[in-house]
């Protein structure tokens, strides 16, 4: 089963493609980091996969050939947008009620428990909390939905390191749980180098290189993602004057 | 950081039954209970004024009427004592009144969509199961439900506060800033502002300038509905009558001579060689009709009869509501199918 899998998907806004023919599938089982420069298109994607956006051409589905944003892909996804962006006026408890009004499953012991462990008080607002904190309590949310797919938008961009350390922690503590699919974009790549085993490289719209990350370190004789990523990057012209 | 909870295993339901609908009440009063005590604050610091003033209007109005007999000119000072102290003030708070309905669908409406595009919570709230078009839909129609009974209770007290000043037949229930505030009038004018205040918020995705729209697409639409679209409700009455009551919403008047436009309004020069004034004071419409006829001038009245108040109440109300379901479908449906 693949978690994501697109065929030919584009989008345009005005007259610029940010995402032109894009054919993936990434199987079930993997934290897939979508790598890329700015403007690549790796928002436009993970938001064509979430369905808060219509493709302008091709397809793309979720989860074993759901639509994305159908009703069934938005039960076993669970989108973490950039910045975090949650209702900074609502106390966490509240934020925790909200989803759970809004969801059809919600572990609300384990939403709790690791707020309690994160020293989040459940009636601190959002807006009071630091950044590491918003983002793990976005991500806690997350988790507690219980999803089969995570998918997070540069998600440690405005963290720092300890921060980011913490959050992808969890992140990996649920994948090896229970086995959560994650996709993830980030332009930081050390910090994707001991999570990520899924590659998708994306540059001005396009994918570049698509697969596991141990396969294409060993087909260019690479040892770091970091490396891999920018052998790729240089190959496109346009790429080499940044 | 060491302890790391983690989540349970998910389920696997193949095609999950959708989120019961219920789950939004709470939602929707979370998230707006603060515009929600803002209505009910400034609502309740009307009808309480209302309450207030009517209270004693009543008491003026019951001993003015009580007074024997009714056409003594010392009953007639009591009358118009009445209506300057107590007439005059009660049209003024009418006046103020007016606005009352958009700023209520302006500060309501507007933020539903607009804050969550704004401050872009959009991108959590509508990938969340529940579903982005419901969310949308619970939401409005909840609110809707919310302001119109509001309104519609607000409204009732308003037609007590002024009836007697109508009680007399002397004043048309049709003046523009009556109309709007009783019968069904006050209820859908508010939900018309909050539809278009939706509306406005998912276009223009800013909370202010989204207001600040519903407010200039409501005026809009209230002084063209006042001025020039409320009289077509029904095509007016015809009359040779001098005396239209006074509870009529005149049109025009005219006058002709031998099946003929002659005038809007008899010139002065008219008056003064066919109807020799008896004294300074100007004449009474009836006794101008009365002079005039013998001469072979016929007084016309085109007008509304107040009897026509209430289907006129039901006209307006329901195109308002037609137009407030259109613009609330219309923004649903663009949450349902617009790019984030």
């Amino acid at each position: 089963m693949n978690v994501i899998e697109t065929n030919g998907l584009g989008k345009r806004y005005g007259g610029t493609w940010a995402l032109r023919e894009c054919t993936l599938a990434v199987p079930t089982g993997h934290v897939a980091a979508l790598v890329g420069p700015n403007g690549a298109g790796k928002t436009t994607l993970l938001n064509l996969a979430v369905g808060l956006a219509p493709p302008t051409a091709g397809a793309v589905t979720v989860l074993g050939g759901q639509p994305a944003g159908s009703s069934a892909a938005l039960d076993g996804i669970a989108f973490v947008a950039q910045d975090t962006p949650l209702y900074q006026n609502l106390p966490a408890a509240d934020l925790l009620h909200l989803t759970r009004n809004l969801s059809r499953r919600f572990d609300q012991p384990y939403a709790r428990a690791r707020l309690d462990e994160l020293g989040i008080p459940l009636n601190r607002k959002a807006g009071k909390l630091s950044g590491g904190q918003q983002a793990q309590l976005a991500l806690t949310l997350a988790l507690a939905r219980r999803p089969r797919l995570l998918v997070l938008d540069e998600p440690v961009a405005m963290l720092d390191p300890v921060a980011r350390h913490d959050f992808m922690a969890t992140v990996l503590a649920a994948t090896a749980a229970d086995g959560v699919s994650v996709l993830l974009s980030s332009h930081v790549l050390a910090e994707l180098e001991r999570v990520a085993d899924y590659l998708i490289l994306l540059a001005r719209g396009q994918v570049q290189v698509t697969g596991r990350v141990d396969d294409l370190l060993a087909a260019r004789h690479l040892a770091s993602l970091e490396a891999l990523a920018l052998s790729y990057l240089r190959e496109d012209p346009a790429e080499v004057t940044r | 950081m060491t302890a790391l909870t983690a989540p349970a295993r998910p389920g696997r339901d193949a095609s999950p039954r959708p989120v019961p609908w219920r789950r939004m009440a709470w939602v929707t009063w979370r998230q707006h209970r603060i515009a929600l005590a803002g209505v009910a604050t400034l609502l309740g610091a009307w009808a309480l004024y209302l309450w207030l003033a009517g209270s004693s209007a009543y008491h003026a109005y019951a001993a003015a009427i009580a007074c024997h007999p009714a056409s003594s000119i010392a009953c007639g000072e009591i009358l118009n004592e009445f209506d300057y102290a107590y007439g005059d003030p009660a049209l003024h708070a009418a006046v103020l009144l007016q606005v009352v309905p958009a700023l209520i669908g302006a500060f309501t409406g507007a933020p539903v969509l607009a804050r969550e595009l704004e401050s872009g919570t959009f991108r959590y709230a509508w990938t969340l199961p529940f579903g982005r078009w419901r969310w949308a839909l619970a939401k409005l129609v909840l609110l809707a439900v919310a302001l119109v009974v509001a309104a519609e209770a607000f409204s009732l007290l308003f037609s007590w506060f002024f009836q007697p000043f109508l009680a007399d037949g002397h004043d048309t229930p049709f003046a523009p800033e009556l109309f709007d505030l009783r019968g069904v009038g006050f209820a859908a004018w508010t939900l018309a502002a909050f539809a278009i205040g939706a509306l406005a918020g998912l276009l223009i995705r800013r909370v202010v300038a989204a207001i600040a729209a519903t407010l200039a697409a409501y005026a809009g639409l209230a002084f063209a509905a006042g001025l020039y679209l409320r009289q077509h409700y029904a095509a007016p009455l015809l009359t040779r009558a001098p005396d239209v009551p006074g509870s009529a919403w005149v049109m025009s008047q005219w006058w002709t001579k031998g099946g003929r436009f002659a005038f809007g309004h008899p010139s002065n020069d008219l008056l003064m060689r066919l109807c020799p004034s008896p004294g300074p004071y100007k004449r009474p419409q009836a006794s101008v009709a009365q002079c005039l006829a013998p001469h072979g001038y016929t007084q016309w009245t085109s007008y509304q009869p107040v009897s026509r108040f209430w289907p006129f109440q039901w006209i307006e109300g329901g195109w308002l509501l037609a137009l407030s379901a259109l613009l609330i479908a219309a923004t649903i449906w663009l949450v349902r199918r617009r790019a984030a």
